[in-house]
C-alpha cells in the first residue's frame, strides 16, 4: 500500500502500469498534436509525410503559415489585449477584496463573503448569458430613457473584459487572502506607532509582503483570461479571441495551422508553467 | 484612527460591492426576470410560467437536461475512481525525490487551453485519425472506424478536462494522511481494501467533495467538449442554452434555461456539501 509496508510483485508492477497508462492518456493528444504540426500534409493527421515547419512560415496559396496567417494573429492579439485588462481589474479588485475580508470588519461580512466565492459554483455559461442579459437591458434602458447609445453594452471587446473579470476577481481574491493570513500583523502595528498612516502602512509594508502572491495571481488570472471559452462565447462580438476563433475552425474542419497554435500554446504555457512553479518554490 | 479605517474600509468595500453586485448580483436577478418574460400575441412581453411549461412539455428539453445532470455525475464518479490511485501513488508509493516532478508533469497539460485538448483528442480519434492510422498497419482494422461523435468519446473527453481538480484536492489531502496509520491497520490485519475504506477514504472525504463538485460543475456547464467529441445525438444543456440565445434568438426561454441548470447546479453543491456534513468556506481552502 504504501512505501515502508512489503507488497507483492504483480501488485507494484500493476500499479506501476496504471500510472503509466494514465501518463500516456495525459500527454498523448498534446504530443499527437505537436508532432503534426511538422507533417508536411495538408492535413492534420498520418501518414508521416515528412518533416517542415511550413506550418509555420510559409505563405503560399495553399499553405499559410501561422507567422503570415493574418486572422489566426489578429485573434491572438485581441486575446492578449483582453487578457491584459482582464489580469489589471482582476488583480486590482481582487487584492482590495483580500485587504476587505481578512483585516476589515463590518456587518454583513459573511454573506458578502459567500457572495464573493459564489462565481466558483456558477457555470461559465451562466455568467456569460446573464451578464449579457444584464448589459442589454441597461443598453435598452439608457437608449431608451436618455436616447444614449452606449457601446459598452453590446456584445464585444470590454463586455468580454467584464465578463471574465467577474469569475478571476474571485481567483485573485482567494490567492492574496491566502498570503495575507500568513501576514505577521505587528510589523503594521509597529509602523503605525512610528507615524506611518493607514495607506502608507499598506503601501510600503503590506503590498510589499503581498507581491509575490500578486504576481501568481495575475500570472494565473492572464492564462485563465487567454483560455476562456465558456464565458466569452456569449459575449464576444466581431473581434473574436483565440479560443474562439479557433473553436470556429476546429467545428467546421481543420489544417495543420491549429496544431502549429497549438503547438506554439502549449510550448508557452508549459514555460509559463514551470517559471511559475521555480518563482514560488525559491518563495517557500 | 478611527476615522482612517473607515476610510480603508470604505476603499475597500467599494470595488468589491461595485464587482459583485454589478456583475453577479444584478444580471442574475435580470436572467429569473427574464425567464418569466414572454412576448404575446400583441408583441408586447408580460409575465408568464410558460417558458418553464415549455420545458416540461417538449421532452426534448427536459430530456437533455436530465442526461446532462445523469452523464455529470457519471463523470464525476469515473473521474474520481481514475484519479485516486494515481494520487495514492505520488502521495504514498513513489520515492520522495520523484514526488515534485511526477506531480508537475500531472499538472503540465491542464496550463494547455482546452480547445487544445480536445482538438488533440480529435485528431486522435476521428475516422482519419492516429489510432485508427495504427491499428490498420497493425492488421486490427482493415478499414477506419469513426471512433468520435458518440457518447463514449465524450465522456472520455470529460473526464480527461476535468481531470485535475480532482487530483490536486485528492494529493493535497493525502499528503496529510500519516503513513503509521497505514501501518498499523496492516500490522494489525488488514487487507488492502480494508485499509483503502476503513482508514484513506474517510481521510480523503474533504478532498473527494471538493473535487467532485468541481468537477460536477465544471462538466456541467461545459460546452466545448459536448459540442465537440459528441455526436450529433449527444446534446448537451449548454448547447440548448446556446441555440435559445444565439440560434433562435429567444433570449426569454434561454433564460429559463440557464436558470434551471443553475438550480441543478447549486442543489448539487449544496447536497455534496449537506451530505458530507461540509460547509463550502472549507471546500474552497
Amino acid at each position: 500500500m504504501i512505501r515502508s509496508l512489503p507488497k507483492s510483485n504483480v501488485y507494484s508492477i500493476g500499479f506501476k502500469l496504471y500510472i503509466i497508462f494514465y501518463f500516456v492518456f495525459l500527454f498523448a493528444p498534446l504530443f499527437i498534436t505537436c508532432v503534426l504540426a511538422f507533417n508536411d500534409s495538408q492535413f492534420p493527421s498520418l501518414p508521416w509525410k515528412g518533416f517542415t515547419v511550413e506550418w509555420f512560415t510559409a505563405n503560399r496559396s495553399d499553405r499559410v503559415g501561422i507567422f503570415n496567417d493574418q486572422i489566426n494573429l489578429d485573434s491572438i492579439w485581441v486575446s492578449a489585449q483582453v487578457a491584459f485588462f482582464v489580469t489589471l481589474f482582476s488583480v486590482v479588485v481582487g487584492t482590495c477584496g483580500a485587504f476587505l475580508f481578512e483585516q476589515e470588519n463590518f456587518r454583513f461580512k459573511q454573506p458578502l463573503y459567500f457572495l464573493m466565492l459564489s462565481p466558483l459554483v456558477i457555470p461559465g455559461v451562466i455568467l456569460g448569458i446573464s451578464i449579457l442579459l444584464f448589459s442589454n437591458t441597461l443598453g435598452t434602458y439608457f437608449e431608451t430613457s436618455w436616447n444614449l447609445d452606449v457601446d459598452l453594452f453590446r456584445p464585444g471587446f470590454w463586455l468580454v473584459v467584464l465578463g471574465q473579470f467577474s469569475f478571476i476577481a474571485t481567483l485573485v481574491t482567494l490567492v492574496v487572502s491566502a498570503r495575507l493570513k500568513k501576514f505577521d500583523r505587528t510589523l503594521e502595528e509597529a509602523a503605525l506607532n512610528l507615524g506611518a498612516n493607514r495607506f502608507e502602512v499598506i503601501w510600503h509594508i503590506t503590498l510589499k509582503f503581498l507581491r509575490p502572491a500578486i504576481i501568481g495571481a495575475g500570472a494565473v488570472a492572464f492564462l485563465m483570461s487567454f483560455e476562456n471559452f465558456n464565458t466569452t462565447l456569449f459575449l464576444v462580438g466581431y473581434e473574436a479571441t483565440l479560443p474562439i476563433n479557433l473553436y470556429l475552425q476546429v467545428r467546421d474542419g481543420s489544417t495543420p495551422v491549429i496544431n502549429a497554435i497549438s503547438f506554439l500554446l502549449i510550448i508557452g504555457t508549459s514555460t509559463a508553467a514551470f517559471l511559475h512553479l521555480y518563482f514560488s518554490k525559491k518563495e517557500d | 484612527m478611527k476615522h482612517q479605517r473607515n476610510w480603508a474600509l470604505f476603499f475597500f468595500l467599494t470595488p468589491v460591492i461595485l464587482w459583485l453586485f454589478l456583475m453577479i448580483v444584478l444580471p442574475h436577478i435580470d436572467l429569473l426576470i427574464m425567464s418569466f418574460r414572454v412576448e404575446n400575441d400583441a408583441g408586447k412581453m408580460v409575465w408568464s410560467l410558460s417558458n418553464y411549461t415549455q420545458f416540461f412539455e417538449e421532452p426534448i428539453y427536459w430530456r437533455t437536461f436530465a442526461r446532462t445532470a445523469v452523464y455529470s455525475i457519471i463523470v464525476t464518479f469515473l473521474t474520481f475512481v481514475i484519479a485516486l490511485p494515481v494520487a495514492l501513488y505520488i502521495t504514498k508509493v513513489v520515492a520522495p525525490r520523484f514526488q515534485g516532478f511526477l506531480t508537475l508533469l500531472l499538472l503540465l497539460p491542464f496550463w494547455v487551453s482546452e480547445l487544445v485538448r480536445v482538438y488533440g483528442w480529435m485528431i486522435l480519434l476521428r475516422e482519419s485519425g492516429v489510432i485508427n492510422h495504427f491499428l490498420i498497419k497493425l492488421g486490427i482494422l482493415n478499414k477506419p472506424v469513426e471512433m468520435l461523435y458518440n457518447d463514449v468519446t465524450m465522456i472520455l473527453g470529460l473526464i480527461y478536462t476535468s481531470m485535475l481538480f480532482m487530483i490536486v484536492p485528492l494529493i493535497a489531502v493525502l499528503e496529510s494522511l500519516d503513513n503509521s496509520l497505514i501501518e498499523a491497520a496492516y500490522d494489525l490485519g488488514a487487507n488492502m481494501w480494508a485499509i483503502l475504506f476503513k482508514i484513506i477514504i474517510p481521510h480523503a472525504t474533504p478532498g473527494i467533495v471538493s473535487g467532485s463538485i468541481v468537477v460536477f460543475m465544471l462538466t456541467l456547464g461545459n460546452y466545448l467538449t459536448p459540442n465537440l467529441m459528441g455526436g450529433k445525438n449527444s446534446l448537451w444543456f449548454t448547447e440548448q442554452i446556446y441555440n435559445q440565445f444565439i440560434a433562435s434568438f429567444n433570449w426569454n426561454q434561454g433564460s429559463a434555461f440557464g436558470f434551471l441548470l443553475l438550480v441543478l447546479s447549486s442543489i448539487v453543491v449544496w447536497l455534496g456539501l449537506k451530505l458530507t456534513r461540509q460547509t463550502l468556506r472549507t471546500v474552497v481552502k
